[in-house]
């Protein structure tokens, strides 16, 4: 959970990600930070993440997006 | 639809750029994001550079200049076209059509047929497909296919979801029957329920531009600014539009044509950025090296002319000598889907024009 929030916190340092109960709905995050996050997370945990699981739903909070990564085949 | 076209071959590819080379770093201060932000996405969509026309380019201006090389360089002859087919989503007018002015501009006879069509980044396979039908008809002659678009011009400047990415280019395309060649498995799709994923809201008759239209807004309050006569696209819808339907148009596709991923030699897709071509590739388990996806940090995407584009650049000298079982697929506005497979090779020629423009 720390590591994700640190990637968090370095792509959009503006922003306190605890604060938050869905990082879409309160602009957290966009569309193009949804990718940037993407690319970090294949290379921090070693894995692919499908095209099809990049959609809003998996990036709303931590625990969405450990979700995501653990059915992709990941430890997290 | 799904059909096979029977001894119909290309036999040329030009692309056609303009002469001015935008980088990536000199726009960034133009968006209304973090800078760091911003450059993080220069690796991971490939924004390095792209190319755009200047203020006084029209689209034609890189299709005459490129069959003016053409004919120049006698790689084709006034007497062989039939047809000449141009794809295009920004037309120099709308009144008269861009073939009529190529025609008129390159002096060509009056029993050359000229056809416009109006689509986006799906253009190339639609270009084909309607040069193909020609070619039915014309004997011994041979279709001219332009694919050109100037985006640059209909894309906010500070629009950082598009501008980036938007690449003006001419890919000009020699097709003509040829009874020894293989047969072309072709497959296109439409779902225009999903139409305004990609729009241009003004400027045509639902909606006339004025002045009223060309105010720059934050119309999503997304922190890009762009006018109602500005291109809009929903780049979440687009790309689970892109590997929800790609990928089983690549898989039916190549069933039609009773061939595998294994035997094709090159999967030659639209360019609408280095991560989406990845993550099509991973979703069709294939090797990167068999998908090229450097259109984009080269030249920007060139809408329909980025295919013809990505043949010149990665096989232009290959395809001279060799050929290639190759799978084609473009995808964009409409929305519009399509692959095809298709021999290429022995190609009269596959080179890169730098215009004046």
């Amino acid at each position: 959970m720390d590591k994700i929030l640190g990637i968090l916190t370095e792509l959009r340092p503006e922003f306190d990600y605890t604060q938050s109960n869905d990082f879409i709905a309160d602009g957290l995050l966009d569309s193009f930070d949804m990718i940037s996050l993407v690319s970090e997370l294949e290379e921090k945990f070693n894995v692919t993440i499908d095209a099809l699981d990049i959609v809003p739903e998996n990036f709303g909070g931590v625990e969405a997006i450990v979700n995501m990564i653990r059915k992709n085949g990941a430890e997290v | 639809m799904k059909t096979v076209f029977k001894k119909k071959k290309i036999t040329g590819i030009l692309g056609v750029l303009p002469a001015t080379e935008v980088s990536f770093e000199d726009e960034v201060s133009n968006y209304n994001f973090p800078e760091k932000q911003t450059m993080r996405l220069k690796k991971i969509m490939g924004f390095e550079k792209h190319r755009v026309v200047k203020d006084t380019t029209a689209s034609s201006d890189l299709c005459v200049a490129g069959l003016n090389h053409l004919l120049e360089k006698k790689l084709i002859d006034k007497g062989e076209i039939g047809a000449i087919v141009v794809v295009t989503t920004t037309p120099d007018h709308f009144i008269p059509h861009v073939s009529n002015i190529i025609h008129g501009n390159c002096d060509l006879s009056n029993d050359v047929i000229c056809m416009d069509l109006n689509q986006g980044c799906a253009g190339f396979l639609q270009g084909l497909m309607q040069s193909f039908m020609l070619l039915e008809h014309l004997g011994n002659k041979k279709v001219v296919l332009f694919n050109v678009d100037t985006l640059s011009k209909k894309v906010s400047k500070q629009d950082r979801n598009s501008y980036p990415l938007i690449g003006d280019a001419a890919g000009i395309t020699v097709v003509e029957n040829d009874p020894n060649a293989r047969d072309i498995h072709f497959n296109m799709y439409n779902d225009g329920g999903r139409r305004e994923a990609l729009i241009i809201p003004a400027g045509g008759s639902r909606l006339p531009s004025s002045a009223e239209t060309a105010v720059m807004r934050d119309l999503d309050q997304d922190g890009n600014l762009r006018s109602l006569d500005n291109l809009k696209m929903d780049g979440s819808e687009v790309f689970t539009f892109v590997q929800t339907e790609v990928p089983p148009l690549i898989e039916e596709t190549l069933k039609l044509a009773d061939q595998d991923k294994e035997h094709i030699d090159w999967f030659l897709f639209h360019q609408p950025n280095k991560f989406m071509l990845k993550k099509l590739a991973e979703k069709l388990e294939v090797p990167y090296e068999k998908v090229p996806m450097n259109v984009v940090e080269n030249f920007g995407n060139p809408s329909g002319s980025s295919i013809p584009i990505d043949i010149v650049h990665n096989l232009g000298s290959l395809v001279m000598d060799n050929q290639y079982n190759c799978c084609l697929a473009a995808f964009g506005s409409g929305l519009a889907w399509g692959a095809m497979t298709i021999e290429l090779g022995r190609m009269d020629f596959c080179e890169m024009l730098i215009s004046d423009y």
